[in-house]
């Protein structure tokens, strides 16, 4: 069974339809990246997942059972944990206290403080400064342990690229990558293609808040793929 | 030596300052509220534990029943009023850090405390009431040639251990750390897993409970009627931005420093101490407008 299954979704900011009837599925263990340019509508349908911005329409499964409408606090609590754009840090917390806030659910897994800071050894350096005053990447390591440390069903990350040197992104996606690879359901919303497709099992690519493309990752054409981003061709993809 | 005595007055009158503002200060700290019902609410408890008092119960009885039920007042008014009025307005779709959404609980917590004030006056008149205490209120211990009051002394004893177990509260378990989260960014909060909502309200019932605290001892060290909260609201509030807005530390602090104003400059000229108090708290302002320990709620 797919861990989270979403048809026809629709989010809408007043009279701006963010979110245009987009259909996903994620299966258990499998990396989906949803790709595309800014305002294609990618962070709004994170938001909807995590429970941050309700729906005008659709539904969100989570292991079969409706989410849809359930708020953010107790969305996390039953596996949803997302990595949000800009990384919302605490910053009158310490690091740790920050990663502790991921336990707050207390929800059972493999994932603790020791596997976090095993996978971030940075961020064990830093475990008793304050939030505020790390570096956007440490920031980053801290966003995504603290989602970690909730033992989720499906991790949703937002942008991790997003405002970071290319090195920090690099090292970013190399932990990202340990974490898929052991297993780890995750729905990666990326505007760096070549970091996404190093993660990703599958990649859908966002244009006006539509589904314009759905794809394997592996062999995946980057002109395909850049087609989709700008909506250049509207067909369905075939191989050139 | 008048001088000496003044300065232990005024540390003595600190201690009830702070923990009157301790509440206002909490609730600053983590919602950004500022509660004009402050000192009304500290009236309400001063006029409760009076008559449970008369009715035959012991004096502590009555605080073990006031400050529980101000928890709960405090859950309630949060849940039913504070809410809802945070909710109109700056709430953004991710849940926003902080919207411009703190003007309409504070104009709500000022219905309550002209509504509250009025209520007081038709069920106990405007005469003004004291808690009977026994000996307590005039008992003095000698402190070399001067004479310190026991009911004061007990007074900032219990604003110091209040101050230390709301601190450590917030540093030490995970309900306070939570606090502080939902403090820095409600929305961050919320995906953590934390309702903002129910955290908010857990904030409000802390503070109505120390409030509850304080009302008990103002009550009986003071001659109170239902317009006393306006006083008690403007000390309070001063001792909390004099302290800086959301520390606690601070804002007994601040407390020491409105009390020891007040009391040193009654020293200097009898009808002036209030008014010393107040010019002290206008140059915090001028000077130093974040206050002496500026900081949002924190270990």
């Amino acid at each position: 069974m797919n861990v989270l299954d979403v048809s026809g979704l629709a989010v809408r900011y007043g009279d701006l339809t963010a979110v245009d009837g987009v259909s996903l599925s994620v299966a258990e263990g499998e990396t989906l990246a949803v790709l595309g340019a800014n305002g294609a509508g990618k962070s709004t349908l994170l938001a909807a997942l995590a429970g941050m911005h309700l729906p005008a329409s659709g539904t969100v499964l989570l292991d079969g059972a409706p989410v849809t409408r359930v708020p953010a606090h107790q969305r996390v609590r039953r596996g949803i944990a997302l990595v949000p754009e800009g990384r919302r840090i605490f910053g009158s917390l310490t690091v740790e206290e920050n990663l502790l806030m991921g336990r707050y659910p207390k929800r059972p897994g493999p994932w603790d403080l020791r596997a976090v800071y095993d996978m971030f050894p940075l961020v064990a350096e830093m475990r008793d400064r304050r939030g505020g005053v790390l570096s956007g990447g440490q920031q980053q390591a801290v966003a995504i342990g603290r989602a970690l440390l909730a033992n989720p069903r499906v991790l949703l990350l937002d942008e991790v690229s997003l405002g970071l040197a290319p090195t920090v992104v690099a090292q970013l996606y190399d932990a990202v990558r340990q974490i898929t690879a052991s297993g780890t359901t995750a729905l990666v919303v990326e505007q760096d293609l070549d970091q996404a497709l190093r993660v990703a099992d599958r990649v859908q690519c966002l244009l006006g808040g539509r589904t314009v493309l759905e794809a394997p990752a592996a062999g995946l054409d980057r002109d395909t793929v850049a087609d989709a981003y700008f909506g250049v061709s509207h067909h369905p993809p075939s191989p050139r | 030596m008048d001088w000496l005595n003044a300065g232990v007055q005024g540390v003595l009158l600190g201690g009830q300052y702070a923990l009157l503002a301790c509440g206002l200060s909490l609730i600053f700290g983590v919602m950004r509220i500022v509660n004009l019902a402050h000192g009304v609410l500290a009236v309400l408890a001063a006029y409760l534990s009076l008559v449970l008092v008369q009715q035959g119960l012991p004096l502590w009885l009555a605080i073990v029943v006031v400050v529980p039920l101000f928890a709960a007042l405090g859950y309630a008014v949060q849940r039913g009023l504070f809410n809802p009025a945070l909710a109109q307005v700056g709430q953004d779709a991710a849940g926003g850090a902080r919207g411009a959404g703190e003007l309409a609980p504070l104009l709500v917590s000022f219905g309550v405390a002209v509504a509250l004030t009025n209520l007081l006056q038709e069920v106990f008149s405007a005469d003004t009431r004291k808690i009977p205490t026994g000996d307590l209120a005039s008992a003095g211990l000698p402190l070399g040639d001067l004479s310190v009051g026991v009911l004061p002394l007990l007074t900032l004893g219990v604003a110091v251990a209040v101050i230390a177990a709301v601190q450590l509260f917030l540093a030490r378990t995970s309900t306070g750390r939570a606090m502080r989260a939902v403090a820095d960014d409600a929305g961050a909060a919320a995906m953590t897993g934390v309702d903002p909502k129910h955290m908010y309200a857990v904030a409000t019932a802390l503070a109505f409970a120390t409030l509850g605290l304080a009302g008990v001892f103002v009550g009986m060290s003071t001659q109170f009627s239902p317009g006393y909260g306006d006083l008690v609201l403007l000390f309070a509030f001063e001792a909390v931005i004099i302290g800086g807005l959301g520390s606690l530390w601070g804002t007994l602090a601040g407390g020491m420093v409105l009390g020891l104003a007040q009391t040193i400059g009654a020293q200097i000229d009898p009808q002036s101490g209030v008014l010393a108090g107040h010019l002290v708290f206008l140059a915090v302002l001028v000077v130093r407008p974040g206050g002496l320990m500026p900081r949002s709620v924190q270990a």
